[in-house]
């Protein structure tokens, strides 16, 4: 506890120090720097206002909505399978994770449940999103902190799972291939024999970004003991995720909450760090992709035989009711409150998006930091745009 | 080379000849062998082919770009200060083409045979922190600022380790002269054994990394690229610059890290001597004319060697942040340097 009374004594002495100033006669004045929205190290559009005393943040402040397309909105004059088509380009980087909480709170309110197979498919597939999306975080963060060389490792070794993806469902980036009530098809022959074979290049990848980024002493020095979000502060924000696991909770949904998927047919671990630096939320990315591998491994020997597609009439009307169903994505929480009134689509979606209570933590962390470490801290808070502006 | 320039040429016009030639004959190979070497060399690490298209293998791809670069508008902001906006890369460029001038490629192949020369190149060597913090105020941009504030207070901290680096040298060939300090590196003997000459590195390996550790700041190469910092500062004190001045930046970059290789070959790895060639010269005036020929061929082989470690540092670190370059360069290199100046020169007494 003693580094947060550190910056928060930090922090406390920047914000003094720059309304000292205003009345002095010499007076420094205070900068005003926008992040964003075009920025190169927002992913996207996140607009940060930082107010700034020399290098160090007095006051910041995040600015969403910059990309809104209104998906919650959009939803209501869609149809149910249509949906999913949609929510495929929230998180568009693990896409196949977005699709899942929506299609499992449809059967939840239809009262019907995918087969083993294309439970188990399903499962492979998430995890297989969760390797995309978490693999590019873990090159892009080289680039953050201005090693170039791990984003083209993570580029070239994400390849292997995006192949991966296309050959099972068509689709690279969006592959919309959950249906309620099971999956639009059977997986194609062979496909499993290359997962695992892809798996453990993954792996390799997993070691070779360990000893090139996360042994180095300058990227030791640049994130540990930086951006501290202790136990309790990470809870009243609502943080999910890796963000919340780096902060010692013990919390995964997969593992905590009883889904119609494979999770729990499985052997793996919940890392968590009690650092919440952003080393430790960086580290705990490494190890849930580990683990995510491993995840695909068991999965791909347990396959169980049998139908993709449940029986599901041919118009899918869904009953009246009203669901609420979230998942462990790549980015955090993921959720959807599904409100139907008995039409063929839904009548209000709400879509609890990881990133969006992800970065609300940033006015209170970056109070105090300096500008690089703003960056870091982004970085290992990790977001992504779509996710938050929805 | 006086002789060359017979006394019907007149000073200035001697002086002009000299600095035209230093920069088509070395600027420009250095600037384009660097260039493509260290661009495909990065490639390879990367796991990428590299500039391809342009040229066998890519090898015309600085020809490309600057093609390319020429043809686009000459931008500036409509707050700038356009004079110093403008001026701001001739300044940087100046620096790189002025360190040239000091630097012997061959018994008579030198521009100007300075007799203090490592001072020279020393103090010449900061000029480029002038116009970087040009650049990043005339810019009127925050990052630019930002940036070129950051370059300044990084130079200058750098600029310190770099020279009481190279007093090791000096204590130990008892010169500042560059072309006696290359005589004295491959005349010199290891114990009574001269096979190879002395170069410096072998006693001066400490003075060596000091150097090179300093160099790699001084042109804003990570790990010290702070004042660049592309996920921070978009691109520092070169966020608003385009077209050609743009260029004359990223030729800067390239050129001075090829100078500075050029530097570091000379004052440590024996300059254009090679092991083994050196046939009992005794002086300068001994040396085979075909050196003058040679020399040039292995002073560009020396660099490119530097030249790669100064990149394969740039490829695998991240960037350190501004109080840790700081603590860095005051706390741990100018204690070290200063300790191997005290050994030096002890030894110089003892031997």
């Amino acid at each position: 506890m003693t580094m947060i009374d550190e910056r928060r004594q930090l922090s406390y002495i920047a914000a003094q120090a720059a309304d000292a100033r205003v009345n002095v006669e010499l007076e420094t004045e205070g900068m005003t720097l926008n992040i964003g929205p075009q920025h190169p190290a927002t992913h996207g559009t996140l607009r940060i206002i930082a107010r700034l005393d020399g290098e160090q943040v007095v006051w910041a402040e995040p600015s969403a909505g910059y990309m809104h397309r209104g998906y919650e909105k959009l939803t209501e004059v869609r149809t149910f399978p249509q949906v999913t088509a949609l929510v495929n380009r929230i998180d568009w980087l693990g896409s196949f994770a977005n699709e899942v909480p929506f299609i499992l709170a449809a059967e939840q309110l239809m009262g019907i449940e995918a087969p083993p197979r294309a439970q188990h498919i399903r499962t492979i597939l998430f995890e297989l999103s969760r390797i995309a999306n978490v693999s590019l975080f873990l090159g892009d963060l080289g680039v953050q902190l201005g090693a170039i060389t791990p984003v083209f490792m993570a580029f070239r070794d994400r390849e292997y799972v995006l192949n991966l993806i296309e050959a099972a469902t068509g689709g690279r980036f969006h592959p919309n291939f959950d249906r309620i009530g099971g999956l639009k098809d059977d997986l194609p022959k062979g496909w499993l024999e290359d997962t695992k074979a892809s798996m453990h290049k993954l792996r390799t990848f997993c070691d070779e970004i360990e000893d090139l980024l996360f042994g180095n002493e300058i990227f030791q020095s640049r994130t540990r003991g930086v951006g501290i979000i202790p136990k309790e502060v990470a809870l009243q924000y609502g943080l999910s995720g890796a963000n919340l696991r780096a902060s010692g909770v013990d919390w995964d949904l997969r593992r905590d909450r009883s889904l119609p998927m494979a999770w729990d047919k499985v052997d793996w671990k919940v890392w968590t760090h009690p650092d919440g630096d952003c080393f430790a939320r960086c580290w705990i990315r490494l190890q849930e992709v580990r683990e995510a591998t491993k995840i695909v491994d068991q999965l791909c020997d347990t396959v169980p035989s049998g139908a993709v597609m449940a029986k599901v009439p041919r118009i899918i009307k869904v009953p009246e009711g009203e669901a609420w169903v979230s998942t462990e994505n790549p980015l955090g929480e993921m959720g959807y409150y599904v409100v139907s009134k008995g039409d063929t689509g839904p009548f209000r979606v709400k879509i609890r998006s990881a990133s969006f209570n992800n970065i609300s933590i940033t006015p209170w962390l970056l109070k105090g930091v300096l500008v690089p470490d703003i960056i870091t801290i982004l970085a290992s808070l990790y977001f992504i745009l779509g996710d938050i502006d929805r | 080379m006086s002789a060359v320039f017979a006394a019907d040429i007149p000073y200035w016009g001697q002086s002009l000849l000299r600095a035209l030639g230093g920069a088509v004959a070395v600027l420009l190979p250095a600037g384009t062998i660097v260039y493509v070497f260290l661009f495909k060399l990065m490639s390879f690490m990367q796991s990428r082919l590299g500039p391809m298209e342009a040229g066998p293998y890519g090898s015309m791809q600085l020809f490309a770009e600057v093609g390319k670069w020429l043809q686009k508008e000459d931008l500036y902001p409509d707050r700038a200060d356009r004079f110093l906006f403008k001026s701001a890369p001739l300044v940087v460029l100046l620096s790189t083409f002025m360190l040239v001038v000091a630097v012997p490629f061959g018994p008579d192949a030198i521009f100007t045979n300075f007799d203090n020369g490592v001072l020279y190149v020393l103090a010449v060597s900061s000029i480029s922190v002038l116009g970087i913090l040009m650049a990043g105020w005339a810019s009127a941009n925050k990052y630019s600022l930002l940036g070129g504030l950051r370059a300044a207070g990084q130079l200058i901290a750098y600029e310190l380790p770099m020279v009481l680096a190279v007093v090791g040298v000096v204590i130990q060939a008892g010169t500042m002269n560059m072309q006696t300090i290359v005589v004295k590196q491959n005349a010199g003997s290891i114990f009574g054994w001269d096979g190879i000459g002395n170069p410096y590195i072998l006693t001066q390996f400490v003075g060596f990394l000091v150097f090179m550790i300093a160099v790699q700041a001084e042109l804003t190469q990570a790990p010290f690229d702070m004042p660049i910092a592309e996920s921070e500062l978009v691109a520092g004190y070169m966020t608003e610059y385009s077209g050609f001045r743009f260029l004359i930046f990223f030729i800067a970059e390239f050129a001075t890290a090829g100078v500075f290789s050029l530097l570091a070959s000379t004052m440590f790895l024996g300059g254009w001597g090679l092991p083994w060639s050196w046939f009992n010269w005794g002086s300068l005036d001994e040396v085979h004319n075909v050196m003058n020929v040679v020399g040039p061929l292995i002073m560009v082989t020396k660099m490119m060697l530097v030249a790669f470690i100064i990149m394969w540092a740039r490829f695998s670190y991240p960037r350190f942040r501004e109080d840790q370059l700081q603590k860095f360069a005051w706390k741990f290199l100018i204690p070290v340097a200063l300790g191997n100046i005290a050994v030096t020169s002890i030894l110089k007494v003892a031997f």
